[in-house]
């Protein structure tokens, strides 16, 4: 049951991607370029994704757990660090860079654009590359 | 850019495109308990050893098989927009390198921080979203507008 629900989720959640341009580079692109022809689309998207998962998360806060796990998976970080901060801002330059983050990107794989491969095998590296250095579990 | 579609590109598209993915968010959490934060999830999914145990793997490996279902399902219907704005090879490398490490690093990407993150209301999760805003228009502004632009 639990893979059927992520499995779901994932799908709505690379449906909402696709359907709100996000896939595109040149639209992510475009939010950023501030200084340029600056495109709004991404905020609508974060805008309207937030007002329904704020009213999303506050209804499963009347549950003391979820409906097919044992229990919420709060982050346990609570402490803004130089680790948080640094990371963001690494992540920020690769998103200007190529208009991609890991949501866009994965579901990009199944629109035939062999660029967006070439993106995600060096995701997978770069996080590879992090978890197997700095991973808190490394 | 005129479409087939009168949908794709428009706003009422990334409204409702952003509902989706807010409900998305809403269904893993009030179903798992997980936070949709897609660059934890990979990161789980691809760790060694602890992820072997049985189903922590597997929800994972369900979720990020979605993501390019729903964009296929979404192609499909003839509501995928048109992938522009393309980088270089080389900058495409550069840049998946440097999110993979960057979002690891800092624990989350635009999805875990900025869908999951803001409205839990993290202090974490705002501080590192307007970091990687910032730092994402600083570098659209030296690529397009500060070298030779």
């Amino acid at each position: 049951m639990s893979r059927l629900v992520a499995l779901l989720s994932g799908t709505v959640f690379g449906v909402g991607l696709t359907l709100s341009g996000m896939v595109s580079p040149a639209r992510v692109l475009g939010f950023l370029d501030v200084a340029g022809a600056f495109d709004a689309t991404l905020a609508l998207v974060l805008g309207s994704a937030l007002v329904v998962s704020f009213v999303g998360l506050r209804l499963a806060r009347r549950r003391t757990t979820p409906l097919c796990a044992e229990r919420f998976s709060e982050p346990a970080a609570r402490r803004v660090d130089a680790r948080l901060v640094a990371g963001a801002a690494i992540f920020g330059v690769g998103w200007g860079l190529g208009g991609f983050c890991p949501g866009p990107a994965l579901a990009g794989l199944a629109l035939g654009v062999p660029q967006v491969f070439l993106f995600v095998a060096a995701l997978v590296l770069g996080v590879l590359l992090h978890d197997r250095t700095l991973g808190r579990e490394a | 850019m005129s479409s087939l579609f009168a949908l794709v590109d428009h706003p009422a598209a990334a409204l409702l495109g952003g509902a989706l993915i807010g409900a998305a968010a809403s269904l893993l959490w009030l179903g798992l308990g997980r936070i949709a934060g897609v660059s934890g999830i990979l990161g789980g999914a691809l760790r060694p050893g602890a992820a072997s145990a049985g189903d922590e793997r597997v929800w994972r490996l369900a979720f990020l098989t979605g993501l390019p279902l729903g964009a296929a399902i979404t192609g499909l219907a003839g509501f995928a927009p048109r992938v522009e704005g393309l980088a270089s090879g080389p900058v495409l490398i550069a840049a998946g390198l440097l999110v993979g490490f960057g979002t690891r690093l800092g624990n989350g990407c635009t999805s875990g921080h900025g869908v999951c993150g803001l409205p839990r209301g993290s202090l974490r999760s705002l501080v590192a979203t307007l970091t990687f805003v910032a730092t994402g228009m600083l570098t659209v502004f030296v690529v397009r507008h500060g070298i030779g632009g």
